[in-house]
């Protein structure tokens, strides 16, 4: 029997872009759209670059059109919070009561990591959806004396930047040796750091936070773990995201670190899951992944709503080279690929000192990866390389 | 079919090179080309996806 229903939850990205496929496919039946955030859907990108900025204001980010929508044909649940799901019965459970459902996509994203101990003190802030925006830009307009970014990995980063184009002090603590050593390398994540101080980032590595310190319930200073003292009034918290699956838990689904699901994105019968919330095996890369990355809400989304329209048999797995962009300061920092620490770096065009370059990965004599300040060009290019199998050595050799 | 970009919003990302690098061409200038304005209807799917996928919404098609 042809599917009758499908239900959406998480109407961010994945969310939409999936709604959107469906009737891109021709199905014709009922869609519902269930959102936990007010607002229509959103773009989160320019959330820590031009809104905090103030360059922007909050309607340049919709995700559709409101005539689009209504094309749509949907049932747009806003404000509207999913609290359970039971695999056996199809019975999903809202703020708005339970209902039984036929397809599932589940789009419910992830949330930020806080700092234990600090959640309830005034003027420590997380960044991830449009309210924390606006509550945080607010906050950077009545002028701190100091703002300290903890954390440096790429939201820590671009709200540095925005602060530091505010003319506003920064301090970035990192606990690693070097900034996104993890994800770029050692000797890439030296490139960011050079990039952050060049900027007059006052840029603290290697070295954690052990408290945070108020007054009357504001924050006064920031203690580090080699007991410096940090004298601030705001602070800003990028540690990265923990995927929304507690709604799932007993539902009959695996959850580990997201929502598992096979090599199509299948998480159980007629149940599917994409973006950020989302765990798959990328066979491509031979690597179990959860990816936070925004073009992948895209793909992801379209190809876990497809998936509820296939048959078992006819179902493609999911095989994407993950991409993604963060501008910081007039650099854009693209990376394509899955890079390792050990993997090996060579740099083909461009230097490292003039912070425009692109650098190449390789794994076991495969290009994995390429990394670009300022070369979205070549980028591409290696992106396809990465996608055709190309050998490290051709990859080096190519005339790009 | 026309291709419309929106330069004021394109920041070169180039993601729409990947995907049609015979319509979208990213120069050593960091500047987006047009090379085709008017792709056949029959390309309409790969040019919905370029104009999906951009992450400055900078693209659009008209009529």
């Amino acid at each position: 029997m042809p599917r009758q229903s499908i239900h959406v939850v998480g109407a961010s990205l994945a969310g939409i872009r999936a709604v959107e496929a469906l009737r891109r496919r021709g199905f014709d039946g009922r869609i519902v759209l269930i959102g936990a955030e007010s607002h229509l859907p959103y773009d989160r990108p320019p959330l820590s670059k031009q809104v905090l900025a103030g360059s922007w204001d909050t309607d340049r980010i919709h995700l559709t059109k409101p005539q689009t929508l209504d094309e749509l044909a949907i049932d747009l649940r806003l404000g509207v919070r999913a609290t359970g799901f039971d695999l056996e019965s199809r019975t999903l459970s809202t703020s708005d009561g339970d209902e039984v459902v036929d397809g599932l996509l589940v789009t419910t994203g992830a949330r930020c990591r806080t700092l234990p101990g600090a959640e309830t003190i005034g003027g420590v802030h997380v960044l991830r959806d449009l309210d924390q925006a606006l509550t945080l830009r607010a906050e950077l307009e009545a002028g701190p004396r100091r703002v300290v970014v903890v954390g440096a990995g790429f939201i820590g980063a671009e709200v540095a930047a925005t602060c530091r184009a505010r003319e506003l002090d920064v301090t970035m603590v990192e606990a690693l040796p070097t900034p996104l050593g993890r994800v770029l390398g050692e000797r890439m994540g030296e490139v960011c750091a050079e990039v952050h101080r060049r900027h007059g980032v006052d840029l603290r590595t290697n070295v954690g936070v052990d408290r945070v310190e108020a007054e009357r319930g504001r924050v006064t200073s920031v203690v580090l773990t080699d007991g410096t003292e940090i004298d601030t009034d705001l602070v800003v918290v990028g540690i990265g995201v923990v995927p929304n699956t507690e709604w799932l838990e007993g539902s009959g689904l695996t959850i580990d670190n997201g929502v598992v699901c096979d090599a199509t994105m299948l998480a159980g019968p007629g149940v599917t899951a994409a973006g950020d919330v989302a765990r798959w095996p990328n066979h491509r890369f031979d690597e179990v992944m959860r990816v936070e990355h925004w073009d992948n809400a895209i793909e992801q989304g379209v190809h876990a709503a497809e998936r509820l329209l296939t048959s078992d048999a006819e179902a493609q797995p999911f095989a994407p080279v993950p991409w993604f962009w963060s501008d910081q300061y007039d650099r854009k920092i693209q990376l394509a690929g899955r890079v390792r620490p050990g993997d090996e770096v060579e740099v083909v065009t461009g230097t490292l000192e003039d912070h425009r370059f692109a650098a190449l990965y390789g794994r076991e004599g495969k290009l994995v990866g390429v990394l670009g300040f300022n070369r979205p060009r070549h980028v591409m290019q290696y992106k396809t390389m990465i996608e055709n199998g190309t050998s490290f050595a051709d990859a080096i050799a190519a005339e790009v | 079919m026309k291709i419309v970009v929106d330069f004021d919003l394109c920041e070169s990302n180039a993601i729409c090179m990947q995907i049609a690098p015979d319509v979208f061409e990213v120069r050593d200038d960091d500047f987006l080309y047009v090379l085709n304005e008017h792709p056949d209807e029959g390309d309409r799917a790969r040019m919905e996806e370029c104009v999906q996928r951009c992450p400055k919404q900078a693209i659009s098609l008209e009529d």
